[in-house]
């Protein structure tokens, strides 16, 4: 495999039943530097203009670009255009790495020095917000646990249960649905998915993480998530360090994926989250688009 | 020496007493209080304990909430007998405190940065990352000389051996030192001169300490403002929020009279936005910007954590700060306080086995009958549990739960508490025996940590239990520790607020508040009159329907229901029990800007009220009584008050609800044309408090004529419409002045039409005359529009900062 080169573009707009007579918004638009994947270019378009514009680097080390607009306004659209290369990973081995009993224990405390790699881990073990920790998930997961499995293996197992038993239906619920509504109606998006994912995992006692991005279409038939924002899962795995798992399409993460962002779950790193003075009711349009390019000169 | 036995009080085998050594006898700083109270009677005790409810009552010293729709508020309770301590005894728990506030800034400052604590394994991630006030938004943040934690309070309980211990730590937003300062302030009037002969060292320095730390980490600005920031009445230490704000003479503000621009947080005020550079914060941290942190918060201010990020604004304490809210650290402080300070830790904790660690699970495990499981998170579902109280069966439960999720949980010993006396209500007042823990403060200073020497103890319902807590019904006690008798005189610290707030601090909310204080204040009076007057005409039948059909269109009386029931029943929307209970929601919201007299005379007066409606008053004398009262909140509004554009709203509500509540009551009877008879006239006066002035003015039966020129023309009495006008007339020039506003068209309008048709007008008989009546009654009515739609108006000029309708959108 060699390098794939993607141009994407992901357009937001608002339109709202009232003016608004000022916002606050925080853009998560950049797309992270990591592994296999450089940003190429990256352009944001804000309308109407901001009348302040800053950026900085959130606690996980994503790129928030703060927008505050003080003109009344009945629109917002934003426009985040990118090229990125993701270069061929290594191939992955699912049974190597450490067990998953292995690395449970010793991700629980201990007072000894932890190196970064571990520490890091650490930040995603815990409960979050829109990630409760409970018995139901643990029971979930259970039957993709057998004692010598690797965390990979582990993780594949639990993504392709997943896939396998959960109705992917948009529309089906929003972010204010709880986790365990999802689990017991068997029916959610992708944001469910990863975030059921990574509470049987935490459950059980691993480190996983949020990851949202985009999704390349690939041939005719398109992937689930591909034109919106998607969103997928990336779990601790020593020695191999933070693998990719998609419980949405059952898909390993490689070269189609494109991670933006990555937090404890959604709210860590949703693209456009913004409080707003007045404007009524609103509506949402959201686009994505995702073309394989070639590599530019 | 006295003998304790009058009081029948003794000591515990099992407990620590405060007052008694164990061979029985008053322990050496407790003799002179003692003594004192010896050579009264018992009478002079009852005086004590009921002066010390009455205070509280009237200066509306509440816990929980106090305006709900019930008007539902529990009273603090004081037992006006102080915990002593010996100052020899406080020298070490301060540096104990000092110290403990010292490290738990420092573990903050580790947790918002390097981590250094978590890696090197002296404390578990857990703990950090699972609490759910361990912000992330907030990880990276550098407060202004790396102060997160600017007031910090302990809870304390003194073991069997006389020891004390810290039971658990208060990093958020410490509740209680308002309530320690009320509580000196009624101990010492309860029981005067004891404070000085005792030598008891005064709290006030720790207040003014409180509000120089916070200015001066405002630096840069000239004049730093700064501001207390509250949930709002519904939150149970609302009473401590506006007392502290008055105190301090901080503007007492709620999340949207803020606002952020540019990474800067404003005041929203009458002249405009200005500039806040501290934040005194009452609003839990994850509350307080629902645009990093809980997006369901209709309570924060949007941004507020960018202008943390820039440096902009000070919090008090720093956002984030709650996370160390867990029993889970406190085993864990000792090796913290080697790691950040290189020292060993004075004060201890209750022993503590965070579960979290396998050994620490054991242990809890195998020694449940002497311990209690709590929850490790401020979030979990999950009563503490005594292990002793459990049956096997629950036990097993326990255990099971235990080992699923160890880290969100630990097992603490069971402390038995001290005890001390405090006087039982009852037939007999006497001293009993109540158990005890004390919160102690500390305030940060550039120098380090500065404690309050003194505090708040809270005791237990009764005295065998070992929890304590205001929301099972305990009660409170001053601390007083002893300082040296041969020292300077001690000055007591004063309730009276220390500063006005300048007219450009004033949060337009709080404005509005006033606004609406003076609109309810004139209209109970109005209603209270109009009730009077007719409620003394029930058995006159030539007026009765007539005047009893203005009160139902007021709606101050029921359709069908009884005249005197009507008057107490506060489900009658527009009746006045209602109203007063609006009176009394006003005054709570803008209770940062009343004296502490104005408002135990609102409160006085409510509960006088409501008294009334309970027993078999006579309506008549309640009226009169009320009256009284609410005419002594004008007294309030005149003399007592600054007269700042806070003030003139106030007045303005005043004048135009009165305006409104003439004109139209006059428009209503002339409407008709049909000249009003004697007995109405009489009424009229009456309902205008004219009555009198009339007599004396006149000494012939009332005349149409003159009594409009009364009720109307009048410039130099505050009862007629004119007078009223030209006050009102007056107030929104100053307005227009200090915040640019113009005069409003209509009311002048409607005004000089009035003056246009005069009284001479309605001279004359038949047809004509009534035709005259007629036209008066129109210009009245219109008056009595323009009047309620001026107050519109104001509310679009003045208060349009004023915007709640904010939502969090994500995508």
């Amino acid at each position: 495999m060699s390098a794939v080169h993607y141009a994407v573009r992901h357009e937001t707009l608002y339109r709202y039943q009232r003016d608004v007579a000022h916002a606050h918004q925080q853009l998560r638009l950049t797309p992270r530097e990591h592994q296999h994947q450089h940003t190429l270019m990256h352009h944001l378009q804000i309308d109407p203009q901001p009348a302040v514009m800053s950026e900085y680097p959130d606690a996980f080390g994503n790129t928030v670009t703060r927008v505050e607009l003080d003109r009344p306004h009945q629109r917002l659209l934003v426009v985040a255009d990118m090229q990125l290369r993701v270069d061929a990973p290594q191939a992955v081995d699912l049974d190597a790495g450490d067990s998953w009993v292995q690395v449970r224990d010793q991700l629980g405390y201990v007072a000894r020095l932890r190196d970064e790699p571990w520490l890091e881990a650490l930040r995603f073990r815990s409960e979050s917000p829109y990630v409760r920790i409970k018995r139901a998930f643990a029971d979930y997961a259970a039957e993709c646990l057998s004692p010598a499995a690797s965390v990979a293996s582990v993780s594949a197992r639990l993504m392709a249960k997943i896939q396998r038993e959960f109705i992917y239906a948009p529309g089906s619920t929003d972010i204010a649905t709880p986790l365990l509504q999802v689990l017991a109606r068997r029916t959610g998006v992708c944001q469910d998915f990863a975030h059921l994912m990574i509470a049987c995992l935490r459950s059980v006692g691993l480190s996983a993480r949020y990851v949202s991005g985009y999704l390349r279409t690939q041939g005719a038939e398109p992937q689930r998530g591909a034109d919106a924002s998607h969103a997928w899962v990336a779990v601790f795995a020593p020695p191999l360090g933070w693998l990719g798992f998609d419980p949405t399409n059952n898909l390993c993460v490689q070269q189609q994926h494109l991670g933006i962002a990555w937090g404890r779950d959604f709210g860590d790193v949703s693209p456009l989250r913004g409080v707003i003075l007045g404007g009524g009711a609103h509506q949402l349009n959201v686009h994505v688009s995702v073309r394989q390019i070639d590599a530019p000169n | 020496m006295a003998d304790p036995t009058p009081f029948l009080y003794a000591g515990s085998a099992q407990r620590y007493d405060e007052l008694l050594e164990r061979d029985g006898s008053i322990r050496p700083h407790w003799r002179a209080l003692i003594e004192h109270l010896s050579v009264g009677d018992s009478d002079s005790v009852r005086r004590c304990v009921d002066m010390t409810r009455r205070l509280i009552i009237e200066n509306g010293v509440t816990y929980n909430v106090y305006a709900d729709a019930q008007g539902r508020d529990r009273p603090w309770q004081l037992d006006p007998l102080p915990l002593l301590i010996d100052q020899r005894e406080w020298r070490e728990l301060e540096a104990g405190i000092r110290q403990r506030a010292q490290l738990l800034n420092a573990l903050l400052v580790d947790l918002y940065g390097a981590q250094r604590l978590i890696r090197q394994g002296l404390v578990p991630a857990e703990l950090a990352f699972g609490h759910p006030n361990f912000l992330w938004p907030a990880h990276g943040t550098r407060p202004h000389g790396d102060t997160w934690l600017h007031l910090y309070a302990a809870d304390l309980a003194r073991a069997p051996d006389g020891r004390w211990w810290v039971l658990s730590d208060r990093t958020q937003t410490p509740s209680g030192p308002g309530y320690a300062l009320e509580n000196r302030a009624i101990v010492a009037r309860v029981l005067p001169g004891l404070v000085n002969d005792l030598s008891a060292l005064p709290l006030s320095g720790f207040f003014d300490t409180l509000r120089a730390s916070l200015t001066q980490c405002a630096d840069g600005s000239q004049a730093p403002l700064v501001v207390v920031l509250t949930p709002g009445p519904f939150n149970e230490t609302y009473f401590e929020h506006a007392y502290l704000a008055r105190h301090l003479g901080m503007p007492l503000v709620l999340g949207h009279d803020l606002t952020v621009r540019d990474d800067r947080v404003f005041l929203k005020t009458l002249p405009g936005l200005r500039r806040v550079h501290a934040i005194l914060r009452r609003l839990d941290d994850d509350f307080c910007d629902p645009l990093e942190l809980r997006a369901d918060s209709a309570l924060g201010v949007p941004g507020l954590l960018g202008a943390v990020r820039a440096g902009a604004v000070v919090l008090a304490n720093a956002l984030g700060s709650g996370v160390l809210e867990s029993a889970g650290w406190l085993g864990f402080l000792p090796g913290a306080a080697q790691a950040l300070l290189g020292e060993s830790l004075r004060l201890p904790s209750v022993a503590t086995w965070w579960c979290g660690e396998k050994p620490a699970l054991e242990y809890a495990i195998a020694h449940l009958d002497r311990l209690v499981v709590k929850p490790a998170f401020p979030n979990q579902s999950f009563e503490p549990r005594f292990g002793r109280d459990l049956g096997e069966a629950e036990i097993a439960v326990l255990i099971r739960r235990l080992r699923g999720r160890p880290y969100a949980y630990v097992a603490q010993e069971r402390v038995s508490l001290s005890q001390a006396p405090a006087w039982r209500a009852g037939a007999n007042l006497r001293l009993a025996a109540r158990t005890l823990t004390m919160r102690v403060f500390a305030v940060a200073t550039p120098h380090g940590y500065e404690v309050m020497p003194g505090g708040l103890a809270r005791i237990a319902a009764d005295g065998k239990v070992d929890i304590v807590s205001s929301q099972r019904g305990g009660g409170s006690k001053d601390v007083w520790v002893l300082g040296d008798p041969a020292g300077p005189p001690l000055h007591i610290a004063a309730a009276a607020p220390e500063r006005h707030l300048p007219h450009d601090e004033l949060p337009s909310q709080l404005v509005e508040n006033l606004f609406w204080l003076g609109r309810y204040s004139e209209r109970c009076e109005d209603k209270a009159r109009l009730l009077r007057a007719t409620l003394a005409v029930r058995t006159n039948a030539a007026i009765w329907p007539g005047a009893r059909e203005q009160c139902l269109r007021r709606g101050v009386l029921g359709a069908n229901a009884d005249p005197v029931a009507s008057l107490y029943d506060d489900v009658l929307e527009y009746g006045l029990a209602a109203d007063l209970g609006r009176l009394g929601w006003c005054a709570t919201q803008s209770r940062s800007r009343l004296s502490a007299e104005h408002w135990r005379s609102i409160s006085v007066m409510q509960r006088q009220f409501q008294r009334a409606g309970a027993g078999p008053a006579d309506p008549l004398e309640t009226l009169d009584r009320l009256l009284v009262s609410l005419t002594a909140l004008s007294g309030f509004a005149l003399d007592d008050m600054t007269q700042d554009d806070g003030w003139r709203l106030l007045m303005l509500g005043r004048r135009l609800e009165r305006i409104q509540f003439l004109a139209g009551l006059l428009a209503e009877r002339l409407a008709g044309g049909a000249p009003p008879s004697q007995s109405e006239l009489e009424w009229l006066l009456d309902v205008g408090c004219l009555g009198i002035t009339y007599r004396t003015r006149y000494v012939s039966a009332p005349e149409l004529a003159t009594v409009l020129q009364l009720l109307i023309f009048e410039c130099a009495s505050p009862r007629a419409l004119s007078f009223q006008w030209q006050a009102a007339r007056a107030t929104l020039a100053d307005l227009a002045k200090s915040v640019g506003a113009s005069t409003e068209a209509p009311l002048e309008q409607s005004m000089a039409r009035l003056d246009e048709i005069g009284i001479a007008a309605i001279q004359g008989a038949g047809e004509a005359g009534a035709q005259r009546l007629r036209q008066l009654g129109q210009a009245l009515a219109d008056v009595a529009t323009a009047a309620a739609n001026q107050s519109d108006r104001l509310a679009l000029r003045h208060f349009s900062l004023i915007d709640v309708d904010f939502h969090t959108l994500t995508s």
